[in-house]
């Protein structure tokens, strides 16, 4: 028993040093990360952070991830749920291949995709926009959100739906009574990972945008390769984009451990 | 095989069921004793610890206080490996990755048996079971009946078991199957005379399998043990004799006087017998009986209480009558030839043999 | 087949099609073309493609990546259920480790290739400082073996917490009777892990092996930010080498590459579950 909690207190331990790196460096000024190796700033500063958010062209990528990231949610969830009913629900011909097929889409390789789907979204005039990211994003999260729901749905006997039915339900009423708060934490897990994928994602969000939909992984990366690498601005947007997924974990974590506990992800 | 003793045996334990709600279960100072080779049922409503105390008895929880004895022997430190006990899970437990021999030969494997033993002895157990055309089959792939038959095989298999505490072990099985399954299960107990210990909250099953009966009540108290006869003929406490039998026994308030038992609404006479057996103070009394010995008329008669029929019930072979008379109610049996509707004037009067006097929750006549 | 059934899954359908049926579709086509800027496609049937087979650096980069990827799968899987085991399995340090568990998921993958580049830059990381100390003269830009080692490092890092999320959601949905009887029947430990844990991990497992295997094919925002592919090529992985091809304008290359890519990574993904779907399901029906 001692042995598992010290193991497990040092995984924990080494998952967050670099974490921990970034956040100490995010403290210092360029002068001291260049100057010399220090466990804690010297002298904590919040330049970087202040440079940050008094800049508009941060906040606005802010702002465009978190609208791109959550509609990229919405669309997700409104087509994986009927979609992974029907795969729980009915066994029709081919409906193991389809799924298969489904899931394939996630090694789609995006690095390749980009010249398509800019040529695509340009055609649909949707380049540079929020919903074309949200879009693009769906590649690799319909496939994921299904097969977790699936499993969900699976789990829950269909007894309950013909039941629901006999008792005079129509489709909407039971699946909005009865369905969905039993899948809910399901439907937790797959907007935890799709909100996960789509905040994560750097290739498509950056060659889908320009300046309007601009996500902030990409003014991230525009303050490399620059001569002289400001590291404490860098490590501060970083400490920054974490944020929002650490808040997203803290809310939903009942939600991800019933979920995760009903298990059959 | 071995008999098994619970000596002052308590244990509670509360399960966080979300949202902060507890729910706890416990058993209470329990003491009873149970022959080797006898096929002993456990009978209490859902949630009164019928579980725990299986688990109790199998090792794989450790009591908060009490001794588990097998054949005299204190075992309550013992692993569950040490006690050489079986389990049968209320969902059968079978290890999916190995076919039906595999998950026979587990435990006698685990237990350093030579192979050429463990075939025959695989053998022979899944002829008893009937299981010897599945050898070969994975073990996933059975219907839940065979693999309840499995779990229950890797019970038998090892020679030295102690004892296979089954924990209600035909929930999920198909209720045509049920009847065959329990069968199997009593011929497997005779045959090795094995001490099985059979948990459900089904008395039928209980009375029909059983030689002994332990029914537990709600608080994780035993209430009485006994043969399925002793517990319908005798019941020690209201309890039991409300819960056994079908309906139910009729459990009345009722109070000793001067003219007979008082029942705040009618009073029946009683013989000097009764009375004498009845000491201390007239009141705070309970009266229990059985429906099908209550005599029931739809003609006045001596001594005979009026009640008015509220529910007729029929079952078939006889019909079962809830009568009323201000606030009392009792069930009675009536057969099908009667003329009975409801709202009825029934006339009711209680045989004295067959009328058990409680008080405090235990029978005193 | 079902009419209930296409009306459910239109959605999915439409959406994928647009995300993913047409630009593959695309992608065909820029296979089997000779396209260069400026000039009009050029139809050459396979030409691409056997050119591509024939390419020393398509087969390094190929190499190099199924030994990433063997090696992330072989590190990472048994890591993650090692760790799920370990971790607490009810009350509020189970919601605590798995919130940990969560944040290095959420963190940007250029933001991952930050936080290790300012961890292991030779002149500001902690890493060298560290091995510098004990004598090893670590170098993740010029050192040919530091370089995919680190990268390895940081995909186990990032990643493993996923695997242990999916296992300890495996782990939770196993019914203690399981356990007990398999305590009952006298196994060891390790037997009830290899007969009891381990089957019943089966889907999340094999969720987790293709998710692994498919997403480590796709790693490329890490590589190009610490190392940017080098030094050498000796952090080229797939797509980093497909998106150098396409930036370069060698679209028919890099189309058919992508083709290929997606046939290998299809292939082998078909065959892992077809492998894992079927563990534990041999034996006849009656």
């Amino acid at each position: 028993m001692r042995k598992r909690h010290i193991a497990l207190i040092c995984y924990f331990v080494i998952l967050f040093i670099p974490i921990y790196w970034m956040i100490n460096t995010s403290f210092k000024s360029d002068a001291e990360i260049l100057r010399e190796f220090t466990m804690f700033p010297k002298e904590i500063t919040l330049k970087n952070y202040v440079e940050i958010f008094t800049s508009p062209v941060w906040r606005n990528s802010f702002i465009n991830s978190i609208i791109y990231v959550a509609l990229n949610v919405v669309i997700t969830l409104i087509a994986a749920i009927p979609g992974a009913y029907a795969f729980s629900r009915w066994k029709f011909r081919g409906s193991h291949h389809l799924f298969f097929w489904l899931l394939t889409n996630r090694m789609a390789p995006g690095a390749i995709f980009i010249v398509p789907f800019t040529e695509l979204y340009y055609t649909l005039h949707l380049y540079d926009t929020h919903l074309a990211v949200a879009l693009a994003h769906c590649l690799f999260n319909i496939p994921l959100a299904v097969w977790i729901l699936e499993g969900f749905m699976s789990a829950i006997p269909k007894e309950i739906d013909e039941t629901a039915f006999i008792d005079g339900y129509s489709f909407p009423r039971f699946f909005g009574k009865i369905f969905f708060p039993l899948v809910a934490p399901g439907i937790g897990v797959a907007a935890f990972f799709a909100f996960t994928f789509s905040w994560v994602e750097l290739l498509i969000a950056k060659s889908l945008t320009i300046t309007d939909a601009k996500p902030v992984v990409v003014t991230l990366t525009v303050g490399i390769g620059a001569e002289g690498v400001k590291w404490g601005l860098l490590a501060a947007a970083g400490v920054l984009t974490i944020i929002p997924g650490a808040l997203v974990v803290y809310f939903v974590r009942n939600y991800m451990a019933k979920g995760f506990a009903l298990g059959r992800v | 095989m071995a008999s098994i003793e619970l000596r002052n045996l308590s244990h509670s334990y509360d399960v966080i069921m979300g949202k902060g709600e507890k729910a706890s279960f416990s058993i209470n100072n329990l003491n009873v004793r149970w022959e080797d080779g006898k096929a002993v049922a456990l009978l209490g409503p859902s949630g009164c610890g019928k579980t725990t105390l299986l688990n109790a008895i199998s090792g794989l929880l450790k009591p908060k206080a009490g001794q588990v004895m097998f054949n005299d022997r204190d075992v309550t430190m013992l692993s569950t490996k040490q006690r050489h006990i079986a389990q049968v899970f209320q969902f059968p437990v079978v290890y999916d990755s190995m076919d039906v021999f595999g998950n026979l030969a587990f435990p006698l494997l685990n237990d350093g048996f030579k192979k050429n033993d463990i075939r025959g002895r695989v053998e022979e157990v899944a002829e008893i079971l009937e299981l010897q055309d599945l050898l070969k089959v994975s073990a996933g792939r059975l219907t839940p009946a065979d693999k309840q038959k499995v779990s229950l095989g890797r019970g038998i298999i090892r020679p030295d078991t102690a004892a296979v505490l089954l924990d209600e072990p035909l929930t999920v099985i198909d209720p045509k199957l049920q009847w065959t399954l329990r069968r199997k299960l009593k011929q497997v107990q005779r045959r090795f005379r094995i001490t099985m210990v059979y948990v459900t909250h089904d008395q039928h099953e209980a009375l029909t399998f059983a030689d002994v009966v332990t029914v537990m009540s709600k608080d994780g108290k035993i209430a009485q043990t006994g043969t399925p006869e002793e517990l319908h003929e005798n019941p020690d406490t209201p309890f039991v004799g409300y819960f056994i039998g079908s309906p139910g026994m009729n459990i009345l308030d009722c109070s000793l006087t001067a003219e007979g038992l008082d029942f705040d609404g009618f009073v029946i006479p009683v013989s000097d017998e009764l009375r004498s057996r009845v000491s201390g103070p007239g009141d705070g009394l309970q009266l229990g009986i059985r429906p099908e010995f209550i005599c029931s008329r739809l003609e006045p008669e001596n001594g005979a209480v009026p009640f008015t029929a509220l529910i007729i019930e029929d079952t078939g072979a006889y019909r079962v009558l809830t009568l009323t008379m201000h606030d009392i109610r009792i069930k009675t049996r009536i057969s099908q030839a009667e003329q009975v509707s409801e709202n009825d004037t029934v006339w009711v009067s209680f045989p004295e043999r067959h009328v058990k006097i409680f008080r405090d929750g235990s029978r005193i006549y | 087949m079902n009419n209930r059934a296409v009306l459910f899954l239109l959605p999915v359908i439409v959406i994928m099609s647009l995300s993913a049926f047409i630009p593959l579709i695309t992608v065909v086509n820029y296979s089997l073309h000779y396209i260069f800027s400026g000039s009009m496609p050029q139809y050459v049937g396979l030409a691409n493609y056997v050119e591509v087979l024939r390419d020393p650096e398509f087969h390094d980069a190929l190499t190099r990546q199924l030994v990433f990827s063997t090696m992330v799968l072989a590190v990472e899987i048994p890591l993650g259920i090692m760790i799920a085991l370990a971790l607490p399995r009810k009350g509020i340090w189970a919601s605590i480790s798995l919130v940990l568990l969560g944040i290095p998921l959420l963190i940007p993958y250029n933001v991952v290739g930050i936080v290790w580049r300012l961890f292991t830059q030779s002149d500001i990381g902690v890493i060298p400082k560290v091995l510098g100390f004990f004598g090893y003269a670590y170098n993740v830009a010029l050192d040919p073996i530091d370089a995919p080692l680190t990268i390895f490092i940081l995909d186990v890092w990032h990643w493993t917490p996923l695997v242990v999320l999916l296992c300890y959601a495996g782990l939770q949905s196993i019914p203690d009777a399981y356990y007990q009887a398999a305590q009952i029947d006298g196994a060891s430990t390790w037997k009830t892990f290899r007969y009891v844990t381990l089957p019943k991990l089966r889907s999340v497992l094999i969720l987790g092996v293709l998710l692994r295997f498919m997403d480590s094919f796709k790693i490329y925002s890490e590589p190009l930010l610490l190392t940017g592919g080098g030094p050498g090529s000796s952090t080229t992985f797939f797509s980093l080498f497909v998106s150098r091809k396409a930036e370069s304008y060698e679209l028919g290359y890099a189309g058919s590459v992508s083709m290929i890519y997606l046939f290998i990574v299809i292939v082998f993904s078909f065959v892992f579950f077809q492998i894992m779907t079927n563990i534990g399901k041999g034996g006849q029906t009656k």
